[in-house]
């Protein structure tokens, strides 16, 4: 549907641009973040808290309906209970994460600014998600 | 005592501001099409045969990332990584996300507001693996 196309652009606008405005777009931003024992700058916590503050009442409302406004029904995850895959997948990823200080969310949104860094992490993350589909294809 | 020595380079508006902005954004997308907006699930599923939503959110990010970058005149995003150190960072970001089923977006800013139990952990492990990881980085 053409509506959902431009709910989807219009809500990877706003996204892309709290990610600039936020500073998150700054992997040494991110890092400061995540370095707690040097001088600390707690500015993520913000990002993610204004983020909850406001999607969290709004999933909440939005949840209580029988579907979506422009679509048949909702895409929530199956899985519902703690896995190994979780802990471990998450665990890589932030190890991932603490190297560079920059996540998938950032590395879309900066990809055009100018950085070849972005461009190398981006491919590299690319590889990453079809080494995972790759070995879990040969897993089962 | 706390651990770190100092607040450093802190920006709560700002950091506040672009969060609402991403709070705002996954509602959007929740509200009308039903879908969760996590980075990492909707890039590695965009070869997937449901993808103009999909391209569409991340045109979305990519261009007001890259036009406020420039109306802002912020730095390029570089990291101060050599190109291995990016490729493997990649690397872990792609793999783990994938393994794990999201990222800083999908478990961090949509899991957390509708009370997921695996994003709670999620979200848990790969602060503390990625901190951890920081930690090692700049401070052994």
């Amino acid at each position: 549907m053409m509506i959902n196309i431009v709910t989807a652009l219009i809500s990877g606008l706003l996204m892309g641009a709290g990610l600039v405005i936020s500073g998150m777009t700054s992997p040494d931003k991110v890092l400061g973040f995540l370095d707690i024992t040097g001088f600390w700058d707690p500015t993520l916590m913000l990002v993610m808290g204004g983020a909850i503050l406001v999607n969290l009442p709004a999933t909440w409302l939005i949840l209580k309906r029988q579907q979506p406004a422009n679509a048949e029904h909702f895409h929530l995850p199956e899985r519902t209970t703690v896995d190994k895959p979780l802990v471990l997948g998450t665990a890589l990823f932030g190890i991932g994460w603490g190297i560079a200080g920059i996540c998938p969310g950032p590395a879309v949104t900066s990809l055009l600014s100018g950085s070849a860094d972005i461009i190398l992490f981006f491919l590299a993350m690319i590889a990453g998600f079809r080494l995972h589909k790759a070995t879990s294809l040969l897993a089962r | 005592m706390m651990p770190w020595t100092e607040i450093f380079n802190f920006t709560p508006l700002q950091g506040l501001a672009g969060g609402i902005l991403l709070g705002l954004g996954a509602a959007l997308l929740l509200l009308s099409n039903g879908r969760i907006a996590g980075f990492s699930g909707i890039i590695s599923n965009l070869t997937n045969s449901d993808r103009s939503w999909r391209l569409a959110f991340l045109a979305g990010a990519l261009i007001s990332g890259t036009v406020l970058h420039r109306v802002l005149d912020l730095p390029a995003a570089d990291s101060q990584l050599p190109a291995s150190g990016l490729i493997i960072a990649g690397l872990l970001v792609g793999f783990g996300t994938s393994l794990g089923n999201g990222c800083t977006s999908g478990h961090g800013i949509c899991g957390l507001s509708r009370f997921s139990l695996r994003s709670l952990v999620a979200v848990m492990v790969f602060m503390v693996s990625a901190m951890v990881t920081v930690y090692f980085m700049r401070h052994m």
